[in-house]
């Protein structure tokens, strides 16, 4: 104590302390507001309505029709559900840049609240998958990996490859890489089945083994390299490309190193 | 004398009263190998042998070869308790409880494919350098009868963990088995003890893997590097080196210091390789059940090319007298390796066929110099690359974001067009090189030196090759083509005359060549 007693004259002393006191302020208002926007009463809900469908309106209409009854070149969005826009727009996949293949995983255009708004506006045209809360999405606690890898193998790993890293479709298409992706857009996209991928729905799959996949594929992307360098998780193929790349490659320098030397 | 040489002394006496051994151990350890890096391509495939075997014994003392179910409870989490072969099971302990074990198992899989790399690799040099001419075509029938034993071990080893990659290798040998019209169906049965996955086959794998193949393996290699032994290496053409004799150095001490430490060498690389590369990670593809398959599910790479070309053919199917013929499995893995199998192994008959050359040779060829059989090797190789890149065509649409189809359709085509494109760049390659040499002989070395004529011309000093360069540009023989006019010299007709056009046809391409240089030619223009 003595020696903080000492600095309190100290020049900077004055500046320091309003930084401290500026971000002690500032950091309780945060968690306060965060904790105030939690509740969604009837009002909330049409007034997120009433900003999806401006959104919608603006970006999505002009493929989508102005009552999302679909068009030429996209389909309707009546009954999709909360869930499927949550991850066609959270992920990015939405809007489309490019419409020759299959939308791909990109940097989101639209914040969390607008998406959530977006995802509202689209659930009261119909009814459809709601988009999963945390309590739902707790697959630490409610999944089991050993059965989660079964399920994944059993269901999943055809497109997506045995260890969730993608794998080709038909004409361009492919399924994407599993690694790094949210819990909620796995599962939204199980209840949902984007782009070429079927539904599983929670009589195919239920709810808890969906968490087990979830877990698996957690696990998957946790896992440390047990065997050293991996190339990829993608099988023989990168593994043939270090045998004659790196393994006779070495192998032949270090011969025709031996053969100089000795003239 | 020393101590010591008088006891070494004793002792060599010592075996030469019972063995009589001196004799053949003056003349063996006086043996005389030539020197290049591309003869020491086989001894990778002899050294990453006995690694395969020390490392295979090594695994064999924990490996479980039975398809009994146990519930697995070993120390990887993600798949404990689930139902699995005791194969699978046993192989998870190897990976994790054995100690040393995973390294051993990578050390074994990685010397697998070098193996195999190496052998390709030793094939082509022998291929691209005429080392297979007589006497020595059995010893080229041996190295394709190896090439062959290697593909299958490598199969059954690929095949033995019982995991889900492993699984989709035999669901695809299963299927090349029944593609075998009539008997298909009641083969795939006797292999596989029942339908398939069955309850026999790794067993009966494994016993085929490390006693049945190994020994043939180890008794066509000793007769291979026997033969190498009895007939002498080959040697490039050089100063000094001819048909009948063999420049390098003896077997003691050089040679056997340096293929001694080569085998090191080849042991530390393949050790690097297990420790630092994952390969195969059974525990990431789970147990073998026939209702699962991963995407980008790949054999290994030697197989790659045999999976391409079965990728790449149509869905063209028989039906005839209740049997199903498909000639989508049985064309491209079965009748087209068949086919390019058998005509490897006779090539060297067919080349001296064609040539009419039944002389011995000991000294190889520069491949530029032999533009055809250069042509066709590279022929084959665009063949085998194009059907290679098929076999990856999936991990090539996801890496490169293309389409699986078009990959497929480029393939199905170029697989007929750009080998004879490849023929005949190389041929012409060949023979441009050829009359490089040629220029080379005739004006020299381009300098690089311009100097100024009094009367202000320009010109670029050529320096003299050495002579030794010289004798290795000009030392080849170029023979002419055959001629079998269809009446002979005592004016009988000739038979076969339709066979006799084809191999006159054959030996005009074969003998394709930039004429080199005469001794004429170089007296001329040395008095320039």
């Amino acid at each position: 104590m003595k020696q903080i007693s000492l600095y309190r004259r100290h020049k900077a002393a004055g500046p320091l302390l309003l930084i401290i006191a500026l971000l002690g302020i500032g950091t309780t208002f945060n968690i306060a507001s965060a904790t105030m926007k939690a509740p969604s009463n009837t009002f909330d809900r049409s007034a997120a309505i009433e900003e999806g469908k401006q959104i919608f309106l603006k970006g999505c209409s002009s493929c989508h029709g102005i009552n999302a009854i679909g068009g030429a070149i996209a389909p309707s969005l009546i009954g999709v559900g909360a869930a499927s826009v949550d991850f066609q727009v959270g992920t990015g996949r939405m809007p489309m840049a490019d419409m020759n293949t299959q939308a791909m995983r990109k940097k989101p255009v639209y914040n969390e609240k607008e998406v959530a708004a977006l995802a509202a506006y689209i659930a009261s045209l119909a009814p459809g998958p709601a988009v999963p809360t945390d309590a739902v999405l707790n697959y630490e606690r409610d999944g089991n990996t050993a059965e989660g890898g079964q399920l994944f193998r059993n269901n999943c790993a055809m497109c997506h490859n045995f260890a969730g890293q993608g794998g080709a479709l038909t004409q361009g298409k492919y399924a994407p890489t599993l690694m790094g992706v949210e819990p909620k857009y796995i599962y939204e996209a199980l209840i949902t089945g984007p782009q070429s991928m079927p539904v599983f729905s929670d009589k195919t799959i239920t709810p808890a083994e969906k968490l087990s996949i979830i877990k698996w594929i957690k696990a998957a992307e946790a896992e440390p390299n047990l065997g050293g360098a991996t190339m990829g998780r993608i099988g023989p193929v990168s593994e043939g490309l270090v045998v004659w790349i790196l393994g006779l490659g070495l192998l032949i320098a270090i011969a025709v190193w031996l053969t100089t030397r000795a003239r | 004398m020393t101590t010591t040489e008088k006891r070494l002394g004793a002792a060599a006496n010592f075996v030469d009263e019972r063995l009589g051994a001196a004799g053949w151990m003056k003349k063996s350890l006086n043996k005389v190998f030539p020197d290049h890096w591309s003869f020491m391509l086989g001894e990778i495939c002899m050294y990453s042998f006995v690694i395969l075997l020390l490392s295979g014994t090594f695994l064999t003392l924990w490996f479980d070869p039975s398809q009994r179910d146990v519930i697995y409870e070993g120390v990887y989490a993600p798949l404990k308790g689930l139902k699995m072969s005791a194969a699978y099971a046993s192989t998870l302990d190897i990976s994790f409880e054995v100690r040393g074990g995973l390294l051993m198992r990578q050390i074994h899989h990685w010397a697998a494919n070098i193996f195999m790399a190496a052998i390709v690799a030793h094939l082509l040099r022998v291929f691209f350098t005429g080392a297979f001419r007589k006497p020595r075509e059995f010893n080229w029938i041996l190295g394709i009868i190896l090439l062959t034993l290697g593909f299958l071990e490598g199969l059954f080893g690929y095949s033995l963990p019982d995991d889900l990659l492993s699984g989709v290798g035999l669901r695809i040998t299963s299927a090349i088995v029944q593609a075998f019209p009539v008997i298909g169906s009641y083969f795939s049965f006797f292999l596989f003890g029942g339908a398939f996955p069955g309850v026999g086959f790794i067993p009966r794998m494994f016993t085929i893997h490390v006693l049945l193949l190994p020994g043939a393996f180890l008794a066509v290699i000793t007769i291979h590097v026997m033969l190498v032994w009895y007939q002498k290496h080959t040697q490039f053409p050089g100063a000094g080196r001819t048909e009948k004799n063999v420049v390098g150095h003896p077997i003691l001490p050089v040679y056997m210091a340096k293929a001694g430490g080569f085998f090191f060498i080849v042991f530390g690389v393949t050790a690097f390789l297990g420790a630092v590369a994952s390969i195969n990670p059974i525990w990431l593809y789970g147990p073998y059940t026939p209702g699962q398959i991963s995407a980008g599910s790949q054999p290994d790479w030697y197989m790659g090319w045999l999976d391409g070309l079965v990728r790449m053919a149509p869905p063209l199917e028989t039906h005839a007298f209740g049997h199903t013929i498909s000639w989508n499995i049985l064309i491209p893995a079965l009748i087209v390796p068949g086919i390019i199998f058998t005509l490897m192994a006779f090539y060297p008959f067919i080349e001296s066929w064609i040539t009419g050359d039944k002389r011995e040779h000991h000294l190889l060829d520069r491949p530029r110099n032999v533009p055809n059989r250069t042509a066709l090797g590279a022929m084959s190789i665009t063949f085998v690359l194009i059907a290679l890149i098929n076999g990856g065509n999936d991990i090539l649409a996801t890496n490169f974001h293309m389409s699986i189809n078009q990959i497929m359709w480029f393939s199905r085509i170029a697989i007929f067009i750009l080998p004879p494109i490849a023929f005949i760049i190389t041929k012409r390659l060949c023979l441009s090189l050829q009359r490089s040499d040629r220029d080379l002989v005739l004006h020299g070395r381009e300098t690089g030196r311009l100097v100024r004529m009094p009367s202000g011309e320009f010109v670029e000093i050529h320096e003299p090759i050495s002579a030794e360069k010289r004798w290795i540009l000009t030392s080849h023989e170029q023979r002419a083509p055959l001629e079998l006019p269809p009446v002979d010299a005592r004016g009988v007709k000739r038979q076969q005359a339709l066979k006799n056009k084809l191999r006159v046809r054959l030996s005009k391409a074969h003998s394709v060549a930039v004429p080199k240089v005469s001794a004429a030619e170089l007296k001329e223009i040395e008095q320039h």
